[in-house]
């Protein structure tokens, strides 16, 4: 039987406030253990939430950003239930009526098809703090200072079909979250989580399957496996003639499988009612249309703007647009009189490896776009060739200055003077009668030989095209 | 010194008939004496008290004091009092040091007033009669076989016994108005949002508000005036203009619209009860206001709908007693489930636990619509009758309470503790202001006329109060042996 | 509805109370007699009325985005034993916690 698998997320992306949802706590992150826990984070007795107002806009910039409908008017839930890291015995959410309804986002397959998926809503919440297993004589020890974080948790609807297309959404919305500025994105730190839900069902049936939900995915690299382990999973089941039980299951990166959280299996009875220590949240379409005129190009825009305008593949394009800073680079660059083609080459070849063996950021780069476009307008002027460019680009990151310091101080420009490619030429020739020979007599393998000995001779520096050229024309005699 | 009221404690302070320290060592020495007897307060903090009291002084002397400066207070042990221990009346809290004070302790520090100590009360102010505390039953000083009511029973008491000139209270039901009434002091429940609820132990949040328990319609307007006001750190605070309560108390209230809603004074009313409010209603008359029969047709409904509402919210609000970062915590837990369930088994008492029950069940997947949902549409229906009223009348007047105070463990079923509450309830469902006033006596018990304003209007409550306390004297009386 | 001794120890564990065994069954008869008297509420038909949460017609205030809390763990950290480096200690959490 062909299958398919029905897939839908749940992410949480953590708000970059300066202070808390409901507190005036700093949520900063790497502080020691409950050095930012205040006594509202800590729910102490009388105290009370007031709400930031920073988190209302973010959510309100998010459900611009996905299209969504934007309630005027939402509400503030409790979600009931015991646990140490949850200071209150619950947590305040929005159940009924989140602050972002419908919406939707377009996502590029592979085959460079859009396919557009849809979000059910995203709502308001407040992170809960961590519970530490290691042994503290048989004890757990409770941090709470990210209790109180602010969350927006986004749901989408059960549209994607592979765990190829959740990345893409996931990724789609990661550089949504940090385009608005309201999410760092940072997967490590636990900024963007997500849960998936996943069933499968006969390819053509209308009716989803039952559903397994998957926690602690939190790369993208980990999404893609746990979402491709349990869809296997569940198809061997169901070829065996089993039933999937609808569970919670943990996704573990070391053994990359999935596992039913065993005892976790007590029905929750959250008991949601409307939090009676706040009140509705509501605002005027004024307050969101404010939001609307202040947001920056979304990616989406930027990628669209970048194929028409720079003539990208939408590969490139997307590869471009994923950072902001990335996007800005590569504008810089191009800004320079960089042909685009040749700028996007180099941040996404030479410049991203770099960075990336030195854990930089793009903003970090000790070459800045200016001065990669220097280096870019030394190959675009034969100054250099693209494979010298590489020892220069290699120097000027070392620090030893910008491109033409380097090529005068290494004398690395390029020899385009005929006569000077010429001597060469004859010099290798003269070295070597008997590849001469066979070459003439027919192994038209060795032209490469020759090639390579004359561009070594010349140290690299003389112009590849002259080379062949000339090389062609000698060789013959 | 003792059985003068806060408006007099200021005069003489003013014109240095006393000094403040003296006042508080009075104050002091009373508790000492016959809170024994009375069992109203849970702490005495005596030093700090001696401490504002001298400071206070300091204020009177270089012409920084403001009104109330000096001029001693106990606090019901509700509020979060920053160093001094806040129980709830609850094993829970025995150990409890508040790191904070409540917003309105803050106020009444800054105010220069001077704390004597924190009062008894009913469990996470869950009672009405003052019997639930850990801390034992408060009694009544003017029978001291019965209770005082609650669940600011200990506050009602205390200044009763002249034990404090004035004190704190919260109503969440009733539990300022009602032990107001047993205890022949007049207690002001404000409009919900007027007076911050921030450091004041949650019990239910949409209903609970504090206000002043005291002797005399003009000093409780004393007591509002620092009282309320608009706090950033509370959500449901209101930021509304606060009137000069003392300014219009002597008002005129000729041709003044009383209601009398026919539901209050159906059967279950005890007929001496009846006697008293309706004296009372003639003394109204007198004074120039006219009266009004009026109906609050759900009345009756309103204690069932109470009794849905508030257990469901007390049931989250005291989800955060768990043993692990203040409060009781259970000896060895053997896991995490004990560590809760011991913790919160052994630190709260029965009704508590009742309620807690009670309101879970109410929440629970499969009985919220039927249970919760339900009492939230009968609360607009409750709301919307006050509404209606308030369309044709100024105020609404009935008993504060069906009857005085019963004795200690007579009320042994929970339901007919409940039912003692019928005619206050309502008030904290709709977020109204009402006061409970002295009407009079049966058999040497005090019985409270209750007075019911549209939202805000405290101050016209207090204008009511006092032009009938200048014409009757029931405030004045002090139980015997006091 | 009447809450059976069974409904009581169900209710206890979702509110993560111990009680007696022994006063199970008067928690049973207790609770039985309020929620019957709360269904007095069924009397009236509140199919029409819109749920109230709250007594005032009021909106959510928003604060700025600014820190004003800092650090007190020391102090908050007197109202209990059970702390170590700056911790609170719980017995072992034996399950893997499921975000909520």
């Amino acid at each position: 039987m062909e299958w398919e698998a029905v897939i839908g997320l749940e992410v949480h992306a953590q708000l970059s406030t300066q202070a808390k949802i409901f507190s005036g706590a700093a949520t900063a992150y790497g502080a020691a253990p409950n050095t930012q826990a205040c006594a509202i984070d800590l729910g102490m007795p009388g105290v009370l939430p007031v709400l930031n107002q920073e988190v209302v806009v973010m959510a309100i910039k998010f459900g611009l950003g996905v299209n969504a409908q934007i309630n005027k008017h939402s509400v503030f839930d409790r979600k009931n239930y015991f646990y140490p890291d949850l200071p209150k015995g619950y947590q305040i959410s929005q159940f009924k009526q989140p602050v972002v309804g419908e919406g939707y986002i377009d996502i590029q397959l592979d085959n460079g098809e859009i396919k557009r998926i849809g979000i059910t809503r995203a709502h308001l919440e407040e992170d809960a703090g961590k519970s530490l297993h290691e042994d503290f004589s048989g004890m757990s020890g409770i941090d709470l200072n990210r209790a109180g974080t602010p969350l927006l948790e986004i749901v989408s609807e059960p549209h994607l079909r592979s765990a190829t297309e959740a990345v893409a959404y996931l990724k789609t919305l990661h550089a949504l979250v940090r385009y608005l500025g309201i999410c760092d994105g940072n997967m490590q730190e636990g900024s963007f989580r997500c849960d998936a839900n996943v069933s499968v069902r006969p390819k053509n049936q209308k009716e989803l399957g039952t559903r397994a939900e998957i926690k602690n995915v939190n790369s993208f690299r980990f999404v893609e496996k746990a979402i491709n382990y349990e869809i296997e999973r569940q198809i061997e089941i169901l070829e065996n003639g089993g039933k999937i039980v609808q569970e919670t299951r943990l996704y573990d990166s070391v053994r990359n499988e999935t596992r039913s959280m065993r005892g976790k299996e007590e029905a929750h009875d959250y008991r949601y009612f409307p939090d009676p220590d706040l009140l509705p949240l509501v605002f005027d379409e004024a307050l969101i249309e404010s939001i609307r005129a202040s947001l920056p190009e979304l990616p989406e825009q930027k990628r669209q703007r970048f194929q028409a305008q720079y003539g990208l593949s939408a590969y490139d394009a997307i590869v471009l647009i994923a950072n902001q800073d990335t996007a800005a680079y590569f504008e810089q660059v191009v800004n320079q009189g960089v042909s685009a083609k040749l700028a996007t080459n180099w941040i996404m070849g030479d410049l991203a490896a770099a960075l990336n063996k030195d854990g930089l950021e793009i903003n970090q780069s000790p070459i800045s776009a200016e001065q990669l476009a220097e280096l870019l307008k030394r190959i675009e002027d034969n100054t250099i060739s693209g494979k010298i460019a590489k020892t220069v680009f290699e120097a000027m990151w070392q620090g030893k200055g910008s491109a033409d310091e380097v090529i005068a101080a290494q004398g690395l420009k390029q020899v385009t003077d005929t006569s000077a490619i010429e001597k060469v030429i004859e010099e290798v020739m003269a070295a070597n009668p008997e590849q001469l020979a066979d070459y003439r007599s027919g192994k038209d393998k060795l032209f490469g030989f020759f090639v390579g000995q004359v561009m070594k001779l010349s140290k690299g520096k003389a112009n590849p095209q002259q080379v062949n050229d000339l090389l062609k024309t000698k060789l013959h005699g | 010194m003792h059985t003068k009221t806060i408006a007099e404690l200021i005069q003489g302070l003013r014109a240095k008939e006393f000094s403040s320290e003296e006042l508080t060592r009075c104050y002091l020495d009373r508790i000492k004496s016959f809170d024994k007897q009375v069992n109203s307060f849970v702490t005495i903090t005596e030093e700090q008290a001696m401490q504002a009291a001298k400071q206070a002084d300091k204020r009177l002397s270089d012409g920084t004091a403001e009104l109330l400066t000096g001029v001693p207070l106990a606090q019901k042990d509700i509020f979060c009092t920053s160093g001094v221990k806040t129980s709830c009346g609850s094993k829970m809290l025995d150990n409890f040091i508040a790191p904070y004070d409540a917003t309105t302790v803050e106020r009444f520090n800054k105010a220069g007033m001077v704390m004597l100590g924190k009062t008894n009360m009913d469990e996470f102010a869950m009672g009405s009669s003052n019997e639930t505390s850990y801390y034992g039953p408060v009694r009544n000083p003017w029978d001291l076989n019965r209770v005082p009511g609650g669940s600011s029973g200990g506050s009602a008491a205390a200044v009763a016994a002249r034990l404090a000139p004035a004190a704190t209270g919260t109503d969440t039901g009733g539990s300022i108005r009602q032990p107001a009434a047993l205890c022949n002091l007049t207690g002001l429940k404000p409009t919900y949002g007027r007076v911050s609820r921030y450091g004041m132990i949650a019990f239910a949040s949409s209903l609970d508000q504090g206000g002043p328990m005291t002797q005399t319609a003009e000093d409780a307007a004393l007591l509002m005036q620092v009282m309320a006001g608009f706090d950033q750190k509370d959500s449901t605070s209101v930021d509304r203009e606060v009137p000069d309560y003392s300014a219009t108390l002597n008002d005129s209230i000729k041709g003044l619209r009383i209601g009398l809603p026919k539901e209050y004074f159906d059967e279950g009313l005890e007929p001496e009860v009846a006697k008293l409010i309706q004296a009372a209603i003639q003394e109204y008359e007198k004074l120039g206001a006219t009266i009004h029969e009026i109906s609050l047709p759900e009345t009756k409904l309103s204690v069932p709908t109470y009794y849905v509402i508030a257990p469901a919210e007390c049931s989250s609000n005291l989800s955060r007693y768990d043993g692990v970062r203040f409060g009781y915590r259970c000896e060895n837990p053997q896991n995490l489930e004990d560590l809760y369930k011991r913790s919160r088994g052994e630190g709260f008492g029965a009704e508590v636990k009742r309620r807690i029950m009670i309101g879970t069940y109410a929440l629970s997947s499969g009985y919220y619509d039927a249970y919760y949902l339900k009492a939230q549409k009968l609360r607009r229906i409750v709301s919307d009758d006050f509404r209606k009223a308030f369309a044709e009348v100024d105020v609404i007047m009935g008993p504060t309470s069906p009857s005085p105070a019963f004795g200690l463990g007579a009320k042994s079923d929970p339901i007919s503790m409940y039912l003692s509450d019928i005619y206050t309830i309502a008030v904290n469902l709709a977020g109204i202001p009402a006061i409970s006033i002295p009407a009079g006596f049966i058999n040497g018990l005090p019985i409270g006329l209750q007075i019911m304003g549209n939202y805000f209007n405290e101050a016209k409550l207090l204008n009511m109060a006092h032009r009938y306390q200048q014409v009757t004297d029931w405030h004045k009386k002090i139980p015997a042996g006091f | 509805m009447s809450l059976l001794p069974k409904d009581v120890a169900k209710v206890a564990h979702l509110a993560r109370l111990a009680l007696n065994e022994a006063d199970i069954p008067k928690y049973s008869e207790n609770l039985t007699n309020i929620l019957g008297f709360i269904e007095q509420m069924n009397e009236v038909d509140t199919s029409h009325i819109e749920p109230m949460a709250h007594p005032l017609d009021a909106h959510q205030r928003l604060r700025p985005d600014v820190v004003t809390e800092h650090n007190q763990r020391e102090l908050f950290q007197t109202l209990t034993l059970h702390t170590e480096a700056g911790l609170y200690l719980v017995p072992q959490v034996i399950e893997t916690k499921i975000e909520e």
